[in-house]
């Protein structure tokens, strides 16, 4: 019973908390370039003023357009409900759940893809073929990091993966799997080097693009998908790091949360200091994250044999 | 120790997916400086024993030589042959990344299949050095630059010289410093001889040199 509710707090942690990310990574990068910046909770004013506004839509868009926001965001409170908080169990989990985890986000993918194609703009199209082919190749360094992940705890779930201890040989796999998720984290939130969210209305933008027929609530909606998005899979790459830390009961989830922030000014720095990729050299970075994975995946199946 | 030995190695890939994936000479050289700098610590990090002093001072002559003299020889030939920074490959840095992958897979194949009498206390230090070995193989072949495979043909050194390490136990000090003393000949050679191009035709292309008439 008891943790029933601290998988439920983690839960909770992750929806309330999602939308502070955004404001530290800014803050972090008005800090780095000497402004005082937009205030921390500036994800939170934008949320509560969108939803307060009606909705314009273009009359060449049809149901797959109202419909895709709302699924999105039930694809991605799915995936936050298999995410266990170190030993602290997720409130779902079952065998084979890291795959479910996977795909929720390939759902939620489909359906902003699909809204974006459906508005009928050039602009946006663009920005969902890009969208798609980067992600096409984030996906299996994803699934294969996931994969070393799993075979080297033997568990087909995220909380048994998490709750045992792969032992001392398996440090330099579990490097090499954060390493690979942390560039899937940079490039699946769209931040630098892969996508910079500051550049509205430019050509080389990814993710920005495809919203921008959207207003008022749906926008709303999006705003907090997409934060709640780069919580998740933050929270995957935060529990892949300590997951060796003898944490259990609230520590466990306070230190989940706790490192998210510190992961999030982590990501301050990274854009403050990086310039973004050229559009060509994308795809080798992702390559090289796939690369990693499978070296991890390599490593993994030779100790484990 | 183990730990450590494993990191090392693992770098070693890492460096060597860079070295696949990178685009200009400058941070080529860079990259396989680092590499042969880790290739040094190796003996470093295994056990030895009573030989502590002679492993040591092979380290110190292995770490001195790839990761300051070469560099700085290849740095001085890239100065003086004033010619394009860029790698120029055959194959492209995906396609190269790919193959890197395919060869770290069929290098641990080819160790299960094997059974070598292995000395080494980690299990990845065979494969590291086949997949080494051949990631030098495939930058010799696959670019263009005489630059590229100098660095290419300093990879396949270092995986011979990991596969040394494997199999052979307490290291023959001077078989070591002969091979050694080798490739500094023939870093020294290339170095001429890619300035010597670069004089005669304006680049360091190898691959137009077979379209000489005599």
């Amino acid at each position: 019973m008891e943790m029933n509710t601290l998988s439920i707090l983690n839960l909770l942690a992750g929806l309330i908390l999602a939308p502070l990310l955004p404001g530290i990574i800014n803050r972090t990068k008005a800090v780095f370039a000497g402004r005082h910046g937009q205030p921390v909770l500036q994800t939170y004013f934008d949320i509560f003023k969108l939803l307060r506004k009606g909705a314009v839509y273009s009359r060449t868009t049809s149901w797959v357009f109202r419909l895709s926001p709302v699924i999105g965001l039930a694809a991605v409170i799915a995936a936050m409900t298999l995410l266990p908080a170190l030993s602290a169990p997720a409130p779902v989990s079952f065998a084979g759940d890291l795959i479910l985890f996977a795909y929720c986000f390939g759902l939620l993918r489909f359906f902003l893809v699909a809204a974006a194609l459906d508005t009928g703009s050039a602009f946006e199209g663009m920005g969902a073929s890009r969208e798609v082919q980067f992600s096409a190749l984030a996906e299996p360094a994803l699934l294969l990091g996931l994969a070393a992940l799993a075979r080297a705890t033997g568990s087909l779930s995220l909380t048994g993966i998490f709750s045992a201890s792969a032992g001392p040989s398996a440090g330099p796999a579990l490097a090499l799997v954060s390493a690979a998720l942390f560039i899937v984290f940079l490039a699946e939130n769209a931040r630098i080097p892969v996508d910079d969210p500051n550049t509205h209305l430019e050509l080389t933008m990814i993710h920005e693009v495809m919203v921008l027929d959207y207003s008022g609530p749906d926008f709303a909606i999006i705003l907090y998908t997409s934060s709640l998005k780069m919580w998740a899979l933050g929270a995957l790459l935060v529990n892949v790091l300590f997951s060796f830390l003898p944490l259990h009961g609230p520590a466990a989830v306070a230190c989940v949360a706790g490192s998210m922030i510190l992961l999030s000014v982590l990501v301050g720095i990274v854009e403050s200091i990086m310039a973004r990729l050229s559009l060509l050299k994308v795809p080798q970075l992702l390559a090289g994250a796939v690369a990693i994975s499978v070296l991890a995946l390599t490593l993994v199946l030779r100790f484990t044999s | 120790m183990i730990i450590l030995l494993d990191t090392l190695l693992v770098t070693l890939i890492l460096t060597g997916f860079l070295l696949l994936g990178s685009s200009r000479l400058g941070a080529s050289i860079r990259i396989s400086a680092l590499q042969g700098i880790m290739t040094g610590l190796l003996p470093l990090a295994l056990e030895h024993g009573d030989l502590f002093s002679y492993v040591s001072l092979l380290g110190v002559a292995v770490i001195g030589l790839k990761g300051y003299v070469f560099p700085r020889l290849l740095f001085s030939a890239l100065r003086e042959s004033d010619t394009s920074r860029e790698v120029q490959p055959f194959v492209g840095y995906m396609a190269s990344l790919f193959f890197g992958i395919l060869f770290l897979m069929g290098s641990f194949w080819l160790d299960t299949r094997l059974n070598l009498p292995v000395h080494s206390s980690s299990d990845l230090l065979v494969p590291v050095a086949f997949s080494l070995m051949s990631c030098g193989l495939f930058l010799i072949v696959a670019r263009r630059t005489a630059m590229s495979q100098v660095i290419g043909y300093l990879v396949l050194e270092n995986g011979i010289y990991c596969f040394g390490l494997a199999v052979v136990s307490g290291m023959p000090l001077l078989l070591e410093l002969g091979v050694l003393m080798d490739i500094f000949v023939a870093v020294f050679v290339m170095g001429i001889a890619i300035y010597h191009i670069n004089r005669e035709f304006d680049h360091i292309d190898a691959d137009r040199l077979s379209a000489l008439k005599g």
